[in-house]
Parts: structure tokens; C-alpha cells; sequence
């Protein structure tokens, strides 16, 4: 090696040159939108789209505050409150079905197992923009489309589904030892003492996994949250309010905050991203090391 | 010695009760049979009443249903209702009343919602028919068939996954499966603002799936087209980021690039923001008076009051698509390929090298080979999922440009244009129609699949 010529060490050299240009390059592209959308969020000079310039001159912190105080037309706090709830609720029942379908497909034997599998794989396969508008004509039968009942609505939309989606903890729970579940029955316990005591503490990496992505989803969420809550804006989740500071009638005074609302949104989304990474690198080390 | 005495009678109940309906049915006598008709008879004769009672009363509640609403329901299904609504003069009053008429929407909703019911009471019938056979059995070998309190008890353990996989199940089959049948059937009634067809309908056969095809139609003349850009759309997108997406894993792989954490925390920045927004960020700075056209007049490329027609003209919102998707997507390329760029054996390259292979060399019969065999259920996924990929279109470019008179724009999938065509246009049926046929193009693909990969052949071994 030592002896590499001299015009291949050269070649070697300008190809890292080239190479780490390239990423550079790359990563301004991949970084612009943010650097972009954070500097007007805090532009000062005008609060509409069009900006004569590519970064504003002037920063201000106008339109984080306007964003929170100004509530008669756009009521910012009260939709990042309704998303938090939503979201924690829908969290909770999602998780809680994932885990008791991922358990009994991945450990308990019973005849319709197999078919259940086969049916969550075809439903999976439906656009789900065409179930859309007859779930919501069900609820609206059941009465839950109506006032302070949408958010009732809301949920059931972001977890009904859940039991379909065990792919990735089914996948996990399987490669816990079953040596495990059939030691803890013999010393007596229950199924569900198993399920509780062995299969739980075993899949905490993923479970966090679960519960973040559960809970990231009403954040992001955009079309079904429209399809429900229509005009009734008090009970708008953060998605919806976002998109409507961008029509027609509200982009010229809030282009700017809805920069400022991207931002607030963003970063807790973020980092909880970043922590379900770690989990799931975590999860991914397998269920029981050693 | 005691516990073994209780629990054997139940381990035996437990094992008949698995027994199959015609089983019990042959073998069950004269009060089996008559439990066919009154639930819960066998549970009665076997002594246990708490269970007896519960099948009864949910017989009764059925059938209670069913006299009152369900009947009714089912007979209003083939004709989906006729009477409209009117104002008829009331003479008492003196004023007109209005008095309501059919609503064929919620007629479909209720009769599918009934047949679901009936689908679910007729398990639990066959359930409550094998219950009662196996209480008896029990009883006629001369123990005392457990009680209520022991069938709950077992749902905690040998019984466990009816327990948890009730509510699941209940929900996928009230919110998903029973509003996919409604609009599977929405695509055989001429359900649309079409020809005033929105409060009263009728099923009109296969119709609307002969205008789909037929090219003179309105949905007919735009349909080839619109499942020509799908397919092209989801060939591009997959594609190209998977090639890209390896590219840049393998660049930031290679050993002398320094600060990989760096790059690749920069990529997965875009995953960790909300699509939705950095979506609506990008449609914005590419429109006409947006920040990259202001960009592009200031550095002098466009003349002033020029603008580069990025979602104006077809061509370009297409590209503009397949590239904005690159930015969304490549990210996520790089984070799945580079676990598994890891785990090639490192042995392949040095044989590979002592053959004498160069760079180029390696890649297409070492790396790309082994990726090709981990990932192909991946890149299929993909593909599927590009075909749905409903949010990019959608907060991108709207489907547009639309051309007038058009109902799909020059950039819509198949699920934007069922999305435009069932929320905006109001026409439900077409929507339905589009979205099995999408349905199908999915099948078709997913099938394939899922059968050939690692993780279904395995499921075989399941124990």
C-alpha cells in the first residue's frame, strides 16, 4: 500500500474533493426549505407571501406572538390543545390494539389466526381516501360529527385501523424465545400474566416506537382531519389551520405566522423522530440479547 | 389434589368446545337442536345460567332489531328507496308540510350495516350452539360444567385472544370493512351530482365500469391517460430513488468520507418534519410570484416579470413532482440502505477485488445484486405505495394544471382524481369505481409480493 503510485494517491485525493463538494452541495438543497421557512417565520417587513427578496431584511418576533394572540380569527393554542388530546388519545387506543393483535398473532394459537392475516394484507390494500367518505356518513349516523363530539370522531378515525398494522411488532415479538412464555406457565402463570409481565417488558424499545408514531399521527394528518371537522374551526386539529392560512382569504396577514406555526409544529415532531429512531436501532438489536 | 379435580373437567370443555357446529349438530340430541332456534338452551340444561341468559338475551335483542329496523332496511335495499321528498298541502294547518322522503345513501349505509349485524349474530349463534354441546358433554360425563365466573376467567388465559382481539376486530369491521363494502356498492348505483342523483339512486349494474372504458365518456376520455401518469409516477419514483438513494448511502459509506453521522442527520431532517408542511413550503416557493422565481429574477436568469412556469405548464409540474419527491424520498433510501450496505460480506469485495474488478465492476455484480435480493419487497412496497401516494400530488400541485372542462388535472393519480371526484364533483360512484380499480392494479402487484417474500414463507413455520 505504501507503495501506491503517486498519480493514483492524486486520483484518490481529487475523487474525496469531488466527493465531499458533492455532499456539500446536497445538503444546502436538502437544507433550504428549513433555513428558508425559519427566517421568514421571522421576517418583519411584510406578514403576505410574496417577498421581493429571497431572506427578509428585517427579523422580528411579531408573528410567534401574533400566532398566540391573536385567536379571533385563527385560534392557533386551541388547535395545538386539540391535536395534543386527540393524539394522546388515539395513541392510547392504537398502541393497545397493536399490542393485543401483534400478541395473539405472534403467541397464542387459534383457527381464524391465518385468515385474520390475510384479510389485514387486503384491507391494507385500499387507498384509504375511498373508505373515507362513507366513514364518514357512519359517524355522522352515529351522531358524532356534530360540535364537541368531532373530536370523539377524530380518534376513531386515527386508531380504528390499528389492528391492521402489527406487521413491524408482530415481527418483533416473534423473535422473543417462546422457551420464555412456556417457563412462565409452567410456574402458573395465566396467559395474560405472560402477556403482562414477559411479552411487555421484553418489547419496551419497540413499544415506545409505537407510541410516538401512534401519537405523531394526528400531527400530520391532513385529509381525513379535513373531511371531518368541514367548517366547524373551533374543533380544527394544527394540520387544518395551517392549510387554511394559506388560502385566498388569510395568506396575506399570516403566510408569516403560518412559517412561525411550521416551526412549533416541526420541532417537537422532530425530536420525538429522532427518539424513535434510537428505539428502533434499539429494537432492531433484537428482543433478547446474548 | 384438589385444584387437579376442578380444573380437568374445564380442560375437557375447553377441548369440545372447539368441536365443529355439524359435530355438535350430529351428535348434540334433541335440546341441541332446539337451542338452534332459543339460544342458549343448551347452556340451561348444562346449568349455566349466566351464559344461557347472556345468548338469549342477545337473540332477543337481534331479533328485536331486526322487527324494528333491520327488516326494513333490507327491504328498501334492492329499490334503494323511491319517494322523494314533498310538500304536501296540510289542511289542518293551512300551511304546506314537508314530508320526508327516502334517502337512498343512508338506506345503502343502514342494509350493509344490517348484514354486517346478521353476519356477526349468526357467530355468535353457532358459538352459542357449540357452547351448549360442550356444557352437556360435560355434564353427561357426570362433572358440573363450569360456571360463568370460570368462562371469564379463561379469557385471561387459554381464551385470551378472544379476549384481545375483540375490540381490534370490532373496530376494523365497524370502520373499515363495512364502509369498503358501502363503497364497493356506491360503484354499482348511479350515486352523483350527475344527473341530480345525490338524495335518491339507483343500482345501475355495471355501467359505471363501462364508462370507465369507454373512451367517449367524460370519465372514460381521461381515465387511460390518468392511469398512464400513475403508473409512470410510481416507475419514476420508485425507481429513481432507489438508484439516487443508493448512490448517496454508498458515497456516504465509502471510508474516506469524513462526517457521516453529519450527512445523513441532515437527510433524515426531512423525514422528521411533518410533510405536510415542508410540502406545502416547497409548493409555495415554486409558484409563479414564489421564493425560486424571485431567486432566478434576482440572480438575473429570468428578466423581470419573467416566470419559470414550474406548476403552470404539465411537463414541468411533472418533473417538478418526481423531483420534489426525490428530495422527500431519498432520505428514507439512504436510512434503510445503509443498515444493509453494512452487512455484505466483506469477503465478496476482496474476492472480487483479487479477480481484478474495478469500482464500477464491484457495484453491479456485488452490491447490486445482494440489495436487489434484500430489498425487493421493499422496492415493491414502494411502488405501491407511490401509486397511492396521495399527499404529494395533493399539497403539491393540486393534480393541476386541470384543462377546462377536464375533471382530472395533467398531474393527478388515480387516488387524487377519487378523491376529486367523490369530495369536489360529488360524483360518488365514479370515485367507487376508481378506487377498485385501483384496488386491483395494487392486488395485482402486492400478491406477488408478499408470496414471494422472506418474511410470508417463514410465517409457515409458525407452530
Amino acid at each position: 500500500m505504501a507503495k501506491e503510485p503517486k498519480s493514483m494517491k492524486k486520483q484518490k485525493m481529487i475523487t474525496d474533493i469531488a466527493v465531499h463538494v458533492f455532499l456539500v452541495i446536497v445538503s444546502i438543497i436538502w437544507l433550504i426549505p428549513f433555513i428558508w421557512i425559519i427566517a421568514h417565520s421571522f421576517r418583519g417587513e411584510s406578514t403576505g407571501m410574496y417577498c421581493a427578496t429571497f431572506l427578509p431584511k428585517e427579523y422580528t418576533l411579531d408573528n410567534y406572538i401574533g400566532l398566540f394572540t391573536d385567536v379571533a380569527t385563527m385560534n392557533f393554542p386551541k388547535m395545538f390543545a386539540n391535536t395534543f388530546i386527540i393524539a394522546c388519545f388515539s395513541c392510547l387506543v392504537s398502541t393497545f390494539f397493536v399490542l393485543a393483535v401483534s400478541y395473539c398473532l405472534s403467541r397464542v394459537k387459534w383457527t381464524m389466526r391465518k385468515p385474520y392475516m390475510n384479510m389485514a394484507m387486503v384491507i391494507n390494500l385500499f387507498p384509504a381516501f375511498m373508505s373515507m367518505v362513507a366513514i364518514y356518513f357512519l359517524l355522522k349516523a352515529m351522531g358524532l360529527t356534530e360540535g364537541n363530539r368531532i373530536p370523539i370522531a377524530l380518534v376513531i378515525c386515527f386508531s380504528a385501523g390499528a389492528g391492521t398494522g402489527f406487521t413491524v411488532m408482530k415481527g418483533y415479538m416473534d423473535t422473543i424465545p417462546k422457551a420464555l412464555d412456556e417457563a412462565a406457565m409452567i410456574d402458573g402463570c395465566t396467559r395474560w400474566q405472560t402477556f403482562c409481565k414477559i411479552t411487555l417488558p421484553l418489547c419496551k424499545p419497540m413499544v415506545v416506537y409505537q407510541v410516538i408514531t401512534a401519537f405523531m399521527g394526528p400531527w400530520m394528518d391532513f385529509i381525513f382531519a379535513k373531511i371531518i371537522v368541514r367548517a366547524e374551526i373551533q374543533y380544527a386539529t394544527v394540520s387544518i389551520g395551517m392549510w387554511k392560512m394559506l388560502e385566498m382569504e388569510y395568506i396575506g396577514g399570516w403566510f408569516t405566522r403560518f412559517c412561525a406555526a411550521a416551526v412549533l409544529v416541526s420541532i417537537p415532531i422532530a425530536i420525538l423522530f429522532m427518539i424513535t429512531q434510537k428505539f428502533y436501532q434499539e429494537a432492531m438489536g433484537g428482543a433478547v440479547k446474548g | 389434589m384438589s385444584m387437579k379435580e376442578t380444573t380437568k373437567p374445564i380442560a375437557a370443555y375447553n377441548h369440545i368446545g372447539s368441536t365443529s357446529l355439524p359435530t355438535a349438530l350430529k351428535n348434540g340430541g334433541i335440546v341441541i337442536w332446539l337451542s338452534c332456534l332459543i339460544m342458549g338452551l343448551g347452556n340451561f340444561a348444562a346449568g349455566q345460567l349466566v351464559k344461557g341468559l347472556l345468548f338469549l338475551g342477545i337473540e332477543a335483542a337481534f331479533i328485536y332489531y331486526m322487527y324494528t329496523n333491520g327488516l326494513y332496511w333490507l327491504y328498501m335495499l334492492p329499490s334503494l328507496g323511491d319517494t322523494a321528498t314533498q310538500e304536501v298541502w296540510n289542511d289542518d294547518l293551512g300551511v304546506y308540510v314537508y314530508v320526508q322522503g327516502d334517502n337512498s345513501q343512508q338506506i345503502l349505509l343502514f342494509a350493509v350495516a344490517t348484514i354486517a349485524i346478521i353476519i356477526a349474530f349468526a357467530v355468535v349463534w353457532q358459538e352459542s350452539v357449540r357452547s351448549g354441546y360442550a356444557g352437556l358433554q360435560v355434564k353427561r360425563s357426570g362433572h358440573k360444567a363450569p360456571g360463568f365466573m370460570a368462562d371469564l376467567k379463561s379469557l385471561l388465559d387459554e381464551n385470551i385472544h378472544k379476549l384481545l382481539m375483540f375490540p381490534p376486530f370490532a373496530m376494523i369491521a365497524i370502520f373499515t370493512m363495512v364502509p369498503l363494502v358501502y363503497m364497493m356498492c356506491m360503484a354499482f348505483t348511479n350515486y352523483s351530482a350527475v344527473g341530480d342523483h345525490l338524495i335518491l339512486f339507483d343500482w345501475v349494474g355495471l355501467q359505471n365500469f363501462t364508462a370507465l372504458f369507454d373512451s367517449t365518456s367524460a370519465i372514460g376520455k381521461q381515465f387511460g391517460s390518468v392511469l398512464l401518469w400513475t403508473l409512470i409516477w410510481a416507475f419514476f419514483a420508485t425507481f429513481l430513488n432507489f438508484f439516487l438513494g443508493t448512490f448517496m448511502a454508498m458515497i456516504i459509506q465509502r471510508p474516506s468520507t469524513r462526517f457521516k453521522g453529519m450527512w445523513r442527520t441532515i437527510l433524515s431532517l426531512t423525514i422528521a418534519v411533518p410533510q405536510f408542511v415542508s410540502l406545502m413550503i416547497i409548493r409555495n416557493m415554486f409558484k409563479d410570484n414564489g421564493a425560486v422565481n424571485t431567486l432566478l429574477q434576482s440572480i438575473g436568469v429570468l428578466g423581470q416579470g419573467e416566470v419559470f412556469p414550474f406548476m403552470t405548464d404539465a411537463i414541468w409540474a411533472r418533473v417538478l413532482l418526481i423531483v420534489v419527491n426525490l428530495w422527500v424520498g431519498i432520505p428514507y433510501t439512504v436510512m434503510q440502505v445503509t443498515g444493509i450496505l453494512q452487512n455484505i460480506p466483506a469477503d465478496q469485495y476482496e474476492a472480487a477485488r483479487i479477480d481484478g474488478a474495478n469500482v464500477v465492476q464491484q457495484f453491479r455484480y456485488v452490491t447490486l445484486p445482494y440489495m436487489i435480493f434484500v430489498l425487493t419487497p421493499y422496492i415493491i412496497t414502494q411502488f405501491t405505495g407511490n401509486i397511492n401516494n396521495f399527499n404529494i400530488i395533493y399539497l403539491l400541485t393540486g393534480g393541476g394544471p386541470t384543462y377546462v372542462g377536464d375533471s382530472a388535472g395533467q398531474t393527478d393519480l388515480l387516488v387524487t382524481w377519487l378523491y376529486k371526484l367523490s369530495i369536489d364533483k360529488q360524483q360518488f360512484n365514479m370515485g367507487a369505481v376508481i378506487g377498485i380499480f385501483t384496488f386491483v392494479v395494487l392486488a395485482a402487484v402486492a400478491l406477488i409480493t408478499y408470496r414471494n417474500s422472506g418474511s410470508y414463507k417463514n410465517e409457515e413455520g409458525f407452530k
